[in-house]
């Protein structure tokens, strides 16, 4: 069970990180590399490296999101 | 964003949930050195909380932490971290020596102590300077911090 937790882990992060470079709008792209990060936490947990999960869900999923939506929110002009 | 979101079902819920994540991040600083966290962790969780109730109530005096008030944690994290760092420097040992400060209790007792003022500073500082980078994002001051 645990062991094939950590691929699947790792095939939504490939997912989620071409969904993200392929995705036209800015804000979607964001949401997509929360998941992202949300993913790779996870497969930090499979790994047993429990702090290096907890980093990653803290800022990546948390703090970078909510930053790049006030850039982007700061940015003028159409983003497609 | 200067508008606030006005939905009364998020401001209370971010009102609940808030003395919850203080709390978590206090529980994740103590507990840093035999479970996973420390420092840098809680600080994030801190300064996530404060960016929530930013989000939800708008800036300023709603999140009980103005834009001065970050910039005097992010100078007091490192003060903190250097002051005991150069304080165990003088009183006789290594930079960061904590044993070596001079506190009227046992060196174990001293050692942790200094552990956790290094811990406190780095959560200060972390804290501090993700809400000012907020802040600066967001601009609620129009930019000026």
């Amino acid at each position: 069970m645990i062991d094939t937790l950590g691929p699947l882990f790792l095939l939504l992060m490939v997912v989620c990180a071409v969904a993200a470079l392929s995705v036209k709008e800015l804000l979607s792209a964001v949401t997509i590399f929360g998941a992202f990060s949300f993913f790779s936490a996870a497969f930090f947990v499979v790994q047993d490296a429990l702090d290096v999960a907890f980093t990653e869900a803290a800022v990546g999923a948390v703090i970078t999101t909510v930053f790049f939506v006030c850039a982007i929110k700061r940015t003028t002009g159409r983003s497609v | 964003m200067r508008s606030r979101f006005g939905s009364p079902v998020l401001d209370a819920s971010a009102r609940l949930l808030a003395p919850f994540m203080w709390l978590f991040a206090a529980y994740v600083m103590v507990h840093g050195h035999d479970s996973p966290g420390g420092g840098f962790q809680a600080g994030v969780i801190l300064a996530a909380s404060i960016v929530m109730l930013r989000l939800v109530r708008g800036g300023g005096t709603g999140s009980g932490l103005s834009s001065r008030g970050a910039l005097t944690l992010a100078c007091a994290g490192p003060l903190l971290f250097g002051g005991i760092g150069i304080g165990s420097l003088f009183s006789g040992g290594n930079f960061l020596d904590y044993g070596a400060l001079p506190l009227p209790m046992d060196p174990v007792q001293v050692r942790v102590i200094g552990t956790l003022g290094i811990e406190a500073g780095v959560m200060l500082g972390v804290t501090g300077v993700l809400v000012l980078i907020f802040d600066v994002l967001a601009s609620w001051d129009d930019g000026t911090v």
